[in-house]
């Protein structure tokens, strides 16, 4: 699913409402069965851990973490053993597997934002958010990012809910969402 | 564990980003300043513990002024107990013209009772343990003494009138470590020979000893029979009695050092702030990051403690190494200044004062920076404008003022002192910093009249004004204090010396024989010298003040029961003297010569607290005499003429057995010819004005090398200081130098900029050093030495120089990566 509109529309705040990132003032948010609302900073954490995956813009990997660190920190936060293995294998699934030991600033964008795919899917999450996933990349690799995130959603069966400027991309989700000042039109 | 795990992964990782860098130098230091001065008094102390048994030489010991009956050793023997005895004066040793005043010890054959005296074959041999005493007509000497005679061992050296041969080099004696900080070398004699020298005269000053030693309960029995029948003004001492003094010496000046170290800690822990800070600002993505993947609060607190926790850890344990290094210099820096010559290796106990230093630093100064990191929410992965909520005052003041004064209340242990430490340097710190302040505010007035390179440089100091005030702060107080100990060590003793008028006399002489008076005045008459006014000197005790016993009395000051208490000397005189000033009642006319009455000196009323007409009990050679207070005098002490607290007048006191003192002066240059006026009355001893202001020199040199060698770990940590604002500050120089050079300035004009940033800090902190140290150094002058303080400019150019150099270095070493930055690079992000 897509959310498309101009910039300063609100898609942005209706993704953090959504992730349980920020609350409502008013209104509930259910998430995964879960009424994000009603729980405190802690316990929407805890439901991030275990049901949801992030993609963003600005990549977001941690720098002091190898690529093969930065996969493996879901699953460590969600108390996984098997999260080398796992995580070098998703790793490997993005095509960065001969890249495990780089730091994210030894990668391009594109590759940067292929490891964000790979520790947003690790989990196997209900829902992955992504916001903006190809603003920072050429069209090319955006392009290319965009295949492994749809093939992924496709094997993996997580919801994907996107915030996009880019119409081709919002194009490709099987439902779109246009907002305008902060509601849905 | 998983936080555990991942704080060590990203350890190695965020080491390279600085700041983790500088919070680790800056507690290293902190820990090894404190831990340095830990060890070296765990080692004195332990020094003193070892030897506890073996201060006295014996497990008894009785001790007086004037000579001990036998009866007191045939007593003893009767019990069963080992005796010795030894006699102790001090005396000019003589080998050739060369001189030397010692403090002579004649042992009888059992000494010591208790430890060991160990000697070597030559001066400063090595050394072993003696058997026995120095056979009849030798002597063991100190190899001080030696080399200040220039004698080696086999040679023949003048003890008053005897000959005697040094047959071994004096290494220690158990019973010295009761002086801390004897300034005299000794020598070692036989009692046989004590005869021979005629050292001691009636009315001679010397230290009877008699030492006592055999099984626990015989010596207890017999302590309370010698308590029970010693004579006034004679001692008895155990070792429950003599070592506590010695300790609390030692205390306290462990304790005044680690005052000294405390600024350093101090300083260290604005840095660990800055640094703490700057730790925060990098890490609020990296947190909200993993929030917004499911870490909690508390994981990813826990995170950043277990980082910090670690670098505690790293920092105690390299802080106190480097603080074991640098104990070996502070001993090797105080040797002479302690009796002891071969410490025992420290004590462990300073490692838990490194780990208890580290950890306290830590959390007053950083955790509440990383409490604060822990609540940023994870909204800021899309927006990042938000941040954390701001740390309220209560937590950003507090965990710091607990800490520090938690430290400093640990170090002194006494409420007062802490609370006038930290009150004091706070104080101290305000002035510090609003001069720093003021100057910093001048400097950048002045930016318009200056080239491109130097308006940017200031330009930086004026923007980033806190962080320069807190560094020239930082560097004036390190530089400051290094300065003062140089200007009052080299410039206030000299001028002291100096100020005191010409043909002052330089030389004393005591126990003069009364017999002999007339013929050694004038043989010092003859010999060249000038001599002052000759006073009779003869030893007695207060008993009591207006009828009252003085156990019984309250004291104006806390220096008044010593005053007291001690044995007096006592003199009696119809000539008032230059020197002396009637401040109260009237000074002798002829019809008070025989009369009861006495004059005492302005430290009597003050001290004492005795006023005009109390009426004084004195014990003078067992006969007990009243006298009526009848004059006070002012006494101007440093006239080095003979003075005495209390004189009275002439006819009351003549027929008491006494000897007589006077000073002399001779030019210098003239010759001294003390060893045919000592030969010629050896029982007189002679004082060395000139000699004793060096071994007075000597001790402050040594303990001044000692205070300063503390101090050049706050020097350090005002480096730590301004490593800790390079970094802050290091993403937006690096940007700044970027957009310079992208707007055509070459790299050496961006060079330029930085260098004079920090030419003009460190010229700031100089500045403000040496007008610190000038008012400290007056300070002392009037107050202290009361001499006239004379204004010196070397100060404010070794001041000046000093900071710019170390800030200059200092600052472009660490801005160095940030310049060299290739523009491009700098603006598009990376690093």
């Amino acid at each position: 699913m897509a959310i498309v509109g101009p910039s300063g529309a609100g898609k942005s705040t209706l993704l953090a409402l959504l992730a349980g990132l920020d609350v409502p003032t008013t209104g509930r948010v259910l998430l995964a069965d879960a009424d994000l609302t009603a729980l405190d900073e802690d316990g929407r954490a805890r439901l991030r851990a275990e049901r949801v995956g992030f993609v963003f813009q600005a990549f977001h990997l941690i720098p002091a973490l190898t690529a093969l660190e930065n996969v493996m920190l879901p699953l460590e936060l969600a108390g996984r053993r098997d999260a080398r293995a796992e995580a070098t294998q998703t790793l490997g699934r993005v095509g960065l597997g001969t890249r495990t030991g780089h730091y994210p600033r030894q990668l391009s964008g594109g590759e940067q934002q292929r490891v964000a795919l790979a520790r947003a899917f690790v989990t196997r999450p209900a829902v992955l958010f992504a916001d903006e996933p190809t603003g920072n990349l050429d069209a090319a690799t955006g392009t290319r990012v965009c295949d492994l995130l749809f093939e992924m959603n496709r094997d993996l069966q997580t919801t994907v809910v996107l915030v996009t400027h880019d119409h081709v991309l919002a194009g490709r989700c099987a439902r779109a969402l246009h907002m305008d000042a902060g509601r849905l039109v | 564990m998983r936080a555990l795990a991942i704080a060590l992964r990203a350890l190695s990782r965020e080491w390279r980003s600085g700041e983790l860098g500088v919070l680790l130098l800056a507690l290293a230091i902190a820990v090894s300043a404190l831990t340095a001065v830990g060890f070296v008094v765990s080692r004195v102390s332990a020094a003193v513990d070892l030897q506890a048994s073996e201060v006295l030489a014996a497990d008894l010991r009785l001790e007086s002024p004037s000579p001990l009956a036998e009866g007191y050793l045939a007593e003893a023997h009767r019990r069963g107990l080992a005796t010795a005895t030894s006699i102790g004066t001090l005396s000019v040793v003589f080998h050739g013209d060369a001189s030397q005043l010692t403090a002579v010890r004649a042992v009888s054959d059992a000494y010591p009772l208790r430890g060991v005296v160990t000697t070597a074959a030559s001066a400063f041999g090595t050394p072993t343990p003696a058997h026995g005493i120095p056979a009849p007509g030798e002597v063991w000497a100190e190899s001080r003494l030696l080399a200040t005679i220039d004698a080696s061992v086999g040679d023949d050296v003048s003890i008053g009138a005897a000959q005697l041969r040094v047959s071994r080099a004096l290494v220690s004696r158990p019973d010295q470590v009761s002086s801390f900080a004897e300034l005299a070398p000794s020598l070692l004699m036989n009692t046989a020979d004590l005869d021979a020298t005629q050292l001691i005269q009636p009315g001679s000053r010397a230290r009877y000893a008699q030492l006592y030693a055999g099984n626990r309960d015989d010596i207890a029995a017999f302590k309370s029979w010698l308590t029970a029948h010693k004579q006034r003004g004679e001692r008895v001492l155990d070792i429950s009695e003599s070592s506590p003094q010695v300790k609390s010496a030692i205390d306290r000046a462990g304790r005044f050092l680690s005052l000294a170290s405390l600024v350093a800690v101090l300083l260290c822990s604005i840095a660990v702030a800055m640094a703490a800070r700057r730790y925060v600002q990098r890490h609020l993505d990296t947190v909200a990051l993993m929030k917004t993947l499911g870490a909690t609060r508390a994981f990813t607190l826990a995170v950043s403690l277990s980082q910090l926790a670690l670098i505690a850890l790293i920092a105690a344990g390299i802080g106190a190494a480097a603080g074991y290094v640098a104990q070996a210099w502070l001993v090797y820096a105080l040797r002479g200044l302690l009796a002891v010559t071969v410490l025992p290796p420290p004590s462990l106990v300073p490692i838990a004062l490194a780990i208890i230093t580290a950890m306290a630093v830590l959390a007053g100064f950083a955790l509440p920076p990383l409490l604060q990191l822990a609540r940023v929410p994870a909204i800021r992965v899309l927006r990042r404008d938000v941040g954390p909520p701001p740390l309220g005052v209560w937590l950003a003041f507090w965990p710091a003022a607990v800490a520090i004064i938690g430290l400093v209340g640990w170090v002194v242990r006494d409420t007062w002192l802490m609370a006038g430490f930290v009150l004091g340097l706070a104080a101290f710190l305000v002035v510090l910093a609003l001069g720093g302040l003021l100057l910093v505010r001048v400097t950048g007035a002045m930016r318009g009249r200056v080239g491109v390179a130097w308006r940017y440089g200031i330009a930086n100091l004026a923007r980033r004004r806190a962080e320069s005030v807190v560094q020239v702060v930082a560097f004036g107080l390190g530089i400051m204090v290094l300065l003062l100990l140089a200007l009052v060590r080299r410039d206030l003793l000299e001028d002291w010396r100096a100020s005191l008028p010409a043909g002052v006399p330089n030389f004393f002489f005591i126990n003069i024989p009364p017999d002999e008076r007339d013929e050694f005045l004038a043989a010092l008459k003859d010999a060249g010298g000038e001599a002052t006014r000759a006073l009779p000197m003869i030893r007695g005790r207060m008993t009591a003040i207006d009828g009252r016993a003085l156990d019984a009395l309250a004291y104006p000051r806390e220096d008044g029961e010593g005053f007291a208490n001690r044995e007096q000397n006592l003199t009696w005189t119809m000539d008032l003297g230059a020197d002396n000033r009637i401040v109260a009642g009237r000074w002798w006319r002829a019809e008070d010569v025989g009369r009861p009455l006495v004059s005492i000196a302005t430290e009597y009323r003050d001290s004492v607290g005795i006023g005009l007409g109390d009426r004084l009990t004195f014990d003078v050679a067992g006969e007990s005499f009243t006298v009526t207070v009848a004059s006070i005098r002012e006494v101007q002490w440093d006239s080095f003429q003979p003075n005495f607290f209390l004189v009275f007048p002439p006819g009351l006191l003549d027929a008491t057995a006494g000897t007589w003192m006077t000073s002399a002066y001779f030019p210098p240059g003239a010759p001294r010819p003390m060893a045919q006026l000592v030969k010629r009355f050896p029982s007189v001893s002679v004082f060395d004005l000139d000699g004793i202001l060096a071994q007075v020199r000597g001790v402050i040199d040594k303990a001044a090398v000692a205070v300063q060698s503390v101090f050049m770990f706050t020097l350090l940590a005002g480096l730590t200081v301004l490593l800790a604002a390079v970094q802050a500050s290091r993403d937006e120089r690096r940007f700044e130098s970027a957009m310079l050079r992208t707007l055509g300035a070459s790299r050496r004009t961006v060079r330029a900029g930085v260098l004079a940033e920090f030419l003009t800090l460190g010229a700031l902190a100089g500045l403000l050093a040496a007008a610190g140290a000038s008012l400290a150094g007056y300070l002392v002058a009037k107050h202290v030495l009361d001499v006239r303080y004379s204004f010196d400019a070397l100060v404010w150019l070794w001041g000046l120089a000093a900071g710019a150099v170390l800030v200059a270095g200092g600052g472009w070493l660490a801005t160095r990566a940030v310049v060299r930055q290739s523009p491009l690079l700098a603006l598009r992000g990376g690093g």
